[in-house]
């Protein structure tokens, strides 16, 4: 039961993947596209999870947190250029 | 007991999946920036927090290495989702909108995002060059 569960969340997660990419492609002003790959790591890491429970082993806890922390760092760094013109005053 | 576990990991993985697609769908079908930013920051990231807290059971039940990271990395997403929505707010504020379409803030304050005290890149680029 917990592998179709599995498949299920995969392929809802791969879904909004491509959501997001079609909103990093087709936007209307660039904070869209921030957000949508904002959402792509936010995604990255479920799909990271999920895998980790596909196959039984905890090797991905360290890549999900690693993606979790870059993630943040870059779309605060980008959104703070786009503000200040500057990542670091 | 397994029976019980087995449902409640196969009910926070769906739980988790549907408000994932939810979430990232409504920032291709919602009509405008400001609307956009609710649903990743909110729908997406309840998604993944139920999706990490299934994993948590999972290691913790059916696994002999269990941990406490999934832990951890929910409470790191929980706290940063709402700083980013903050960023992109603001800058998309800087970007497209004018002071005199943003609603009148109190008489002796501004809005961070256009204060007028700030200099203008160029002056700042030619105070830099002397």
């Amino acid at each position: 039961m917990i592998d179709y569960a599995l498949y299920f969340a995969f392929a809802c997660f791969g879904l909004g993947q491509l959501f997001c990419l079609y909103r990093v492609v087709i936007a209307p002003g660039v904070s869209d596209r921030v957000l949508a790959l904002d959402t792509m790591t936010i995604n990255m890491i479920a799909l990271l999870t999920l895998f980790g429970i596909l196959h039984g082993t905890g090797m991905y806890f360290e890549a999900t947190l690693l993606f979790a922390m870059v993630g943040f760092v870059s779309t605060v760094s980008y959104a703070k250029f786009i503000l200040r013109g500057d990542v670091i005053e | 007991m397994d029976m019980f576990l087995e449902i409640l990991i196969s009910a926070l993985l769906v739980i988790g999946g549907i408000f994932g697609a939810v979430g990232s769908y409504g920032l291709v079908k919602l009509p405008d920036p400001m609307t956009r930013l609710h649903a990743p920051t909110k729908a997406a990231t309840l998604g993944v927090g139920s999706v990490l807290f299934a994993s948590l059971l999972w290691f913790g039940f059916f696994s002999e290495q269990s941990s406490w990271h999934e832990l951890l990395i929910i409470l790191f997403i929980f706290l940063t989702a709402p700083i980013t929505g903050l960023m992109i707010a603001k800058s998309h504020i800087h970007r497209s909108w004018q002071w005199h379409e943003l609603p009148k803030p109190k008489p002796d304050e501004n809005w961070a995002t256009c204060a007028p005290d700030r200099e203008e890149p160029e002056a700042e680029h030619q105070k830099a060059m002397g």
